[in-house]
This record gives structure tokens, sequence and C-alpha cells, in this order.
């Protein structure tokens, strides 16, 4: 089984968000990147198919060069080859259209992306690599197994969960649950020093059309500060909350 | 031209998101000068939409939808669009309509933003306001395509009720056999409790419980109030309550009208993931837990001497009420 798991490179969780040049772009200015932690959850799960099942695994981006290194972490993790196509990810559809021409020139059999990425949350590139390529397409995904090209999935809906059956080749939109928080992985120094031979492909991007355009950014409105109430005081919260904000 | 919203339905009943969707569609119609169109999918009565401004329903009814197939919604929607020539799709943000938006744009060749908060910027050049950054910002899109799909983030509008005179009809749109490459085997749902994304109150419970032993009286607190239950991340690591709990960051997201946050001290990654919420009320012992700089009120104090007492105000509350 041949596996590609696509990356984000995007700012740690707890990074500080601003932005520069006239709110048009992120301040990258003392941000640490990392692998966005819904791929990092699939690369995870890709790993133990590769170790379990004798699966290939390549990782994949859209990015430019500042981006290598979250790709050598993943090869640091136990992917096997990389792969970067060069460009700037300027919206969903351009990124999908990318990782579709990596993955029909690779013959994948199974895709994995997170859902979402924690920057842009736009929650469009496993859907819209699924559509373009008329593959079949499991979203918000917890579990998986493989055998031959017979698929389970375990998707999560609101309340609750499915078990959906399907084939390769197969697109998942993954997150958390396809491997434990305790399964991640810190890459070793034997990772770290194996991952420098590995390949890293650069390609150059495919035409596609820019449909949507990221114009402006805005940080929320500063709050008003906390209203403290006394414990010994709580039909006071009751009162606030039915007469003044109005939700109970 | 007409605008076309995904009403989505549940065992045949709309769910909240429908109407807040018609309420937001109606909106954009009125300053677009144009009719608000709605698909269904086996929803029963849709009289109800009347209520919120839709113009039309296009009803579809087939036994082959009765469970949700992504594929073959998508078709279905596509569909509808195509034979209302909608220039705007409107979809709700349930785990479902992410599900399918991303395949409708694809389908429709047209531009699509998700997490779309407040009516449009501008709607030439057609700029929208969507959640980024896991909530700690926004950002202005603009959509370049001759049609556009928006997918409403949930609870960002509310409901709005503009009386229409609704007319229906009957839709039945071509099915394919490769519209079912992914077949449901079972579903699982929690019965008798309310979800996080279909509640309007989370109660939620974080390390400060000290064990899940004491969570009795954070499901008593739900109970009264009609709200799901979620905690922290720890408490979900730590196997003191189930993952589906989570909310945060990498959990799920929160943005509901009234969230209670007992032993939470608030670490950005989950104040990012519930800052959707409308009233953020905290409860926690330290003083200088970060959460009280984002709540709208807080006490300060011992759960396990507040959390009893404010249990019984709220059943005293909720009984002067009815």
């Amino acid at each position: 089984m041949k596996i590609l798991v696509c990356i984000s490179h995007v700012p740690d969780t707890t990074s500080k968000i601003n932005f520069v040049n006239g709110d048009s772009e992120f301040d990258t200015n003392g941000v640490q990147y990392v692998i966005n932690p819904n791929d990092e959850f699939g690369l995870t799960r890709a790993i133990w198919f590769q170790e379990q099942q004798g699966a290939t695994v390549t990782v994949a981006n859209v990015g430019g060069p500042e981006t290598e290194p979250t790709l050598r972490k993943a090869l640091a993790i136990g992917a096997n080859e990389a792969i970067r196509v060069n460009a700037n990810p300027t919206d969903g559809f351009f990124v999908a259209t990318q990782l579709a021409e990596v993955i029909k020139n690779g013959g994948y059999d199974l895709v994995i992306a997170g859902k979402e990425s924690l920057d842009y949350n736009g929650g469009m590139v496993p859907g819209m690599i699924a559509a373009i390529l008329g593959n079949n397409f499991v979203n918000s995904c917890t579990a998986i197994t493989v055998e031959g090209t017979a698929v389970k999935a375990v998707r999560e809906i609101d309340g609750g969960k499915e078990t959906v059956s399907t084939t390769l080749p197969l697109i998942i939109g993954g997150q958390k649950g396809l491997v434990e928080e305790k399964d991640l992985r810190i890459p070793n120094m034997r990772g770290i020093m194996t991952a420098r031979s590995k390949a890293l492909t650069i390609v150059e991007p495919v035409a596609a059309p820019v449909n949507t355009k990221a114009v402006k950014f805005e940080k929320p409105a500063a709050k008003s500060a906390v209203k403290l109430i006394s414990p010994d005081n709580l039909d006071e919260l009751i009162d606030l909350l039915h007469n003044e904000a109005k939700v109970i | 031209m007409s605008i076309l919203i995904y009403a989505e339905s549940a065992e045949g009943k709309f769910k909240k998101v429908a109407f807040e969707l018609a309420s937001y569609a109606k909106k954009v119609a009125e300053s677009l000068g144009t009719t608000v169109t709605a698909v269904t999918v086996n929803a029963g009565d849709v009289s109800e939409l009347s209520k919120y401004g839709v113009d039309k329903v296009l009803k579809v009814n087939n036994d082959k939808l009765a469970g949700f197939t992504a594929k073959a919604y998508a078709d279905v929607i596509k569909q509808a669009a195509q034979k209302e020539n909608a220039k705007l799709v409107l979809l709700s943000s349930t785990t479902d309509s992410i599900y399918l938006s991303s395949l409708v744009a694809v389908a429709l060749e047209a531009g699509f933003t998700s997490n779309v908060v407040g009516l449009p910027v501008s709607t030439s050049p057609f700029q929208v306001r969507r959640n980024a950054f896991s909530n700690k910002a926004f950002n202005i899109t603009e959509i370049s395509t001759d049609v556009k799909v928006l997918g409403l983030a949930k609870n960002s509008y509310g409901l709005v009720e503009t009386a229409s005179a609704l007319t229906e009809e009957d839709f039945d749109p071509s099915i394919g056999e490769s519209d079912f490459g992914v077949k449901v085997e079972s579903v699982e749902k929690v019965s008798g409790k309310v979800s996080i994304a279909d509640a309007d109150i989370v109660v939620s419970a974080g390390r400060g419980l000290k064990g899940p032993e004491n969570w009795g009286m954070i499901e008593e607190l739900a109970t009264v109030l009609g709200a799901a239950t979620a905690c922290s991340k720890p408490v979900s690591d730590l196997g003191w309550r189930p993952h589906g709990e989570h909310v945060g960051q990498t959990g799920k997201p929160v943005a509901t009208n009234l969230y209670i946050a007992i032993g939470i001290s608030g670490a950005i990654q989950h104040i990012a993931g519930i800052s959707s919420s409308k009233v953020k009320v905290v409860i926690n012992s330290d003083p200088e837990a970060p959460f009280f700089k984002v709540a709208d009120y807080g006490i300060v104090g011992d759960a396990f001497d507040v959390v009893p007492r404010l249990i019984e105000k709220f059943k005293t509350f909720k009984e002067q009420q009815s």
C-alpha cells in the first residue's frame, strides 16, 4: 500500500497571532512552526501501517523552502520520502489541485490529510482532493483499518460516531482518534540523522485558478473585564445570566 | 438566480442550524434583491421554513438517501443549485455539512469559504469575514468565482423570523451508484444526552475536579440546565472522561450561548476552542487562572462548595420560570 500524508506547516498552538503589512499578512516573527496536529495524528497512523502492513509512506506539502524543516521532522518520525510542491498555498482549491496532481503521479492508494489546519481552518482540502480525483472520501475520520483494498473507518458525527465501509483508493480527513496523543512520536536522534539522507523532492506547481483570496486579517476586539461574583451570592449570577446576558 | 441553502434535518425534523442558515440567507437575499430556495432531503413537513424567509423548497424524498452519504447529498445539492441557477450556495457547519461543502464547491466550480461569521462585508467584490487561526483572529476573504459556496459558522448569526409565502416543489435529482462508494455500517449516538454540537449551554470541567468520581455534580448541573457536558484536554488524556467530550483546539469546537467552565485554568488551546461561545462563566479557586481574562462572569471559589449550591439555585430558578 502506498500512503500519502498531506502535511500543513502551521504555527504552534501557543503562538501569538499578529499581523503585518496593513494587517494583510501573518506575522511570522518569533513563531515556531509545527506539523499541523490533525496531520500528525494521520502521519502516526500511516507509520503504523508502514510497520505492521508494509506500507510506504510519503509526506507532501505545498509551501516555500521555509516549510522543509517540518517535512524533515515528518521524515524523522518515520516517513520514507517527502515531496514539496514549491508554491505559496494561496487558497484551499489551489492546494487541493497541487496535491491531486502529486497523487495522480504517485499512484497512492490511501491519502491521509488532517480534517483542517490550525491556521486557516478551511477544512476543505481533503474533500476537494477527493472531488477532483473522484475518489472515495471519509471526513472527520477517527479510526481506519485496511485489508487488501477493503477499508473500515469510523467517522465522528455530531453526538456520536458512525462506522463506514469503503474501498481504496481513498482520501480521509483525519483527526485525533486515528491515534491517541500518547502514541505521537518525538523524533529520536537516529530518526533525525536518517531523515537527512531521505529524499525530499521539490516539484513545481501546476496551473490552478485562484478562487478565493485572504485580503485582510483582524484581531477580535478587546474584551471587557470579567465581572466577579462572590461565591456567597450565587443569586447574583443567576440574575445576571437571566436579565443581563439573557442566556437562561 | 436565487440563493440556495441546504436545510439539514434529522429524523424528519429540521436542525436549528437550518433555521439560522435560512435567516442569514434571507438577509443576504434582500441585499441582493433575490429569493431564497432551500433544498431538503427526507425532511417531512417543510412549512416551518416559511417562518425564516424561505421562498421555495425543493423537496427530495428518496429512500436511497435515508442514511447520510456525503457524495450523494453533495450531488443533490449541486443539481438543486444548477436547477435554480443559484450563484450563492449556503451550508451550515455541522459535521455533515462540513463534509459536504468542499464536494459541492468542486462540483460547481465554486470558490468556497468556511467558518463565515456575519453578513458579507461587501457584495461587489464579494467579501466575507471568517474565523481563522482557531478563533484567535478573523480574516476577510474575497471570492471571485461566479458561483460561491459559503459555510456559516454555528451560532454566529442567530434566528431571525421573517414570514414568507412558501412554495413547495418535489425534486428528483439523479443519483448514481458512484455516489455510494462509502457505505454506512452502523451509527452510535449517545441517546438521552444533549450533544455538544446541538447544545445551547455547555457545562465543562477540568482537572480541578480531582478525579472522575467527582463528575456527578457536573452531570447534575448539566441536566438541570438542559446542557451538554464537556471537559478539558488533560481530563480526556487522563481517561477521566470520554474523548468525545474534549473541547479545545484539537478537540471539539464549542460555539454555544453559555459556556460554564469549572476547574479549568484556561490554556490558550482550550480558550481558542470555546471562544466562539457567547457568554462564558468560570468557576475556579485560583484567581490567577487565565480563564478569568476571557470570561464574562467569574466566581473565585472551590467547585466542591460552589457547584452543589449553584445546582440548587438553578433548580429554584427553573421552577419559578415554569
